[in-house]
């Protein structure tokens, strides 16, 4: 599994809470570093992606935890 | 406060005068049923066939390719399902774009849950326009029928049918025109095509299915021996008639009203597009006149519809949070647009620019207003 450097467990959240933890916390990973977003909301794997594109930062994929859970992945660019 | 500006026309539009006088006069004359032989089941026969005419002339289609339905989405099941032979090979299956209305989806996998057939999905560029391409790939590889939109429901994107049926040769095509039956010329390229009443200003309980002459379709459900074989039931008479009614008086104005829903739509795509952190989705040109999607960051489906609501204003959305399924629309997911935060405004034939003005007024601030709440006093950087 890729290590983040911040990992956001967004486990139970509802659309679109995740993507608001996200836009919160992304600032506490310096420029290139990682962030995991973990949600069992099935928009997140649609809005990361998409909030990746309208913010200017790059959305690195989708890997599973280990309770399977999958975690989308982002790199901070700016 | 009362809602006072409703802007959820591609929901159902209201009732058109038209429609209103034409069902008050039917529902006292075409009561009797039209298969039978006296004066007033001949009155009710002779409101069926004007009813018929007028959709037929009004649509530039042949009068027998006109079958009227107990809804768009009866026409849908018929006009996709009818294309398939009765016991289809099992290697066979249906192609699709991958924005289609869920009925559409539905019937595709009825038809391929009961012969466990694995369909075929056309992937939509970022304006929800379906590939041409990949419906010629699928016709290669063998599909029995193929169904693609006039015009999409929620983003309001027009499809290129023409071209895609020509791409899928022989392979017999259906066209979903619901979102746009009456407000814009029909494709060319279907085999059977589907509308919606209530779409255009007509009642409820009333679709339009067409069946090109020629085309081979078969009753994918129980025969009835009604006027119609293609449909079964008693008729709705004055309810089809009121329906004619709207879709003869649509295509009349909508030159008028179509210019004037493009440019209040223009207007509504250039302001939203102001507020920070917002995607105005769908092909801004080749679209609907009357229909527009967006959406916007950090923002909760169901909260700004209910913010907008309490403000005067009806909006439709396709956030996941306002769906009955809890699932993100799928058709901004296959457009890989932001699914949560989505509005979609859609115009009424009354709708003026003080409509459209008052909505944009209030909008900014309801965004604000929202996204505070979570936290989000100003845009992150």
């Amino acid at each position: 599994m890729m290590n983040a450097d911040l990992e956001l467990d967004c486990r139970g959240m509802h659309c679109p809470l995740p993507v608001i933890e996200l836009g919160k916390r992304i600032g506490e990973v310096e420029v290139g570093q990682t962030v995991a977003v973990a949600s069992t909301d099935s928009a997140a794997a649609y809005d990361v992606p998409a909030w990746c594109r309208m913010r200017g930062q790059e959305y690195v994929g989708e890997e599973p935890a280990d309770d399977g859970v999958p975690r989308y992945l982002v790199r901070r660019l700016v | 406060m009362p809602t006072d500006r409703y802007l959820d026309a591609a929901s159902s539009e209201p009732l058109h005068p038209d429609a209103r006088a034409a069902m008050l006069a039917a529902l006292d004359q075409g009561y009797a049923d039209p298969r039978r032989l006296h004066t007033p089941a001949r009155n009710a026969r002779l409101i069926l066939d004007n009813a018929r005419e007028a959709v037929a002339e009004a649509l530039g289609v042949r009068r027998d390719e006109v079958s009227f339905t107990s809804s768009g989405t009866a026409a849908v099941h018929r006009g996709l399902l009818g294309l398939l032979p009765r016991n289809p090979p099992m290697y066979s299956a249906v192609v699709t774009s991958a924005v289609e209305h869920s009925s559409v989806l539905h019937a595709r996998n009825w038809h391929g849950e009961r012969a466990g057939r694995k369909n075929k999905v056309v992937a939509v560029d970022s304006t929800g326009r379906a590939s041409i391409e990949g419906f010629g790939m699928a016709a290669q590889d063998g599909v029995l029928a193929a169904a693609l939109q006039h015009a999409n429901h929620e983003v309001g994107t027009i499809q290129p049918v023409a071209e895609a049926a020509e791409a899928l040769g022989e392979v017999p095509l259906f066209v979903d025109a619901c979102a746009s039956m009456g407000r814009l010329p029909l494709p060319e390229g279907w085999a059977t095509a589907a509308g919606s009443a209530h779409k255009w200003g007509g009642p409820a309980g009333v679709g339009v299915l067409l069946v090109r002459k020629g085309t081979t379709w078969r009753n994918p459900f129980p025969d009835d021996d009604r006027v119609d074989e293609r449909v079964p039931g008693f008729e709705n008479v004055p309810a089809v008639l009121g329906a004619a009614a709207a879709l003869q008086a649509l295509v009349a104005e909508r030159n008028e009203v179509n210019e004037r829903h493009y440019a209040l739509v223009d207007r509504i795509r250039t302001a939203v597009a102001q507020i920070p952190d917002t995607e105005v989705v769908g092909d801004p040109v080749e679209r609907l006149p009357h229909l527009v999607t967006f959406s916007f960051l950090y923002v909760d489906g169901e909260a700004i519809v209910d913010a907008l609501n309490r403000r005067g204003f009806a909006v439709a959305s396709g956030s996941a949070c306002t769906a009955s399924t809890l699932e993100p629309s799928h058709v901004l997911a296959a457009m890989g647009a932001l699914t949560h935060g989505n509005i979609r405004v859609s115009l009424t034939r009354d709708a003026t620019a003080a409509d459209v003005d008052a909505f944009l007024a209030v909008l900014p601030s309801t965004v604000e207003e929202i996204r505070r709440d979570a936290g989000l006093a100003t845009p992150p950087a």
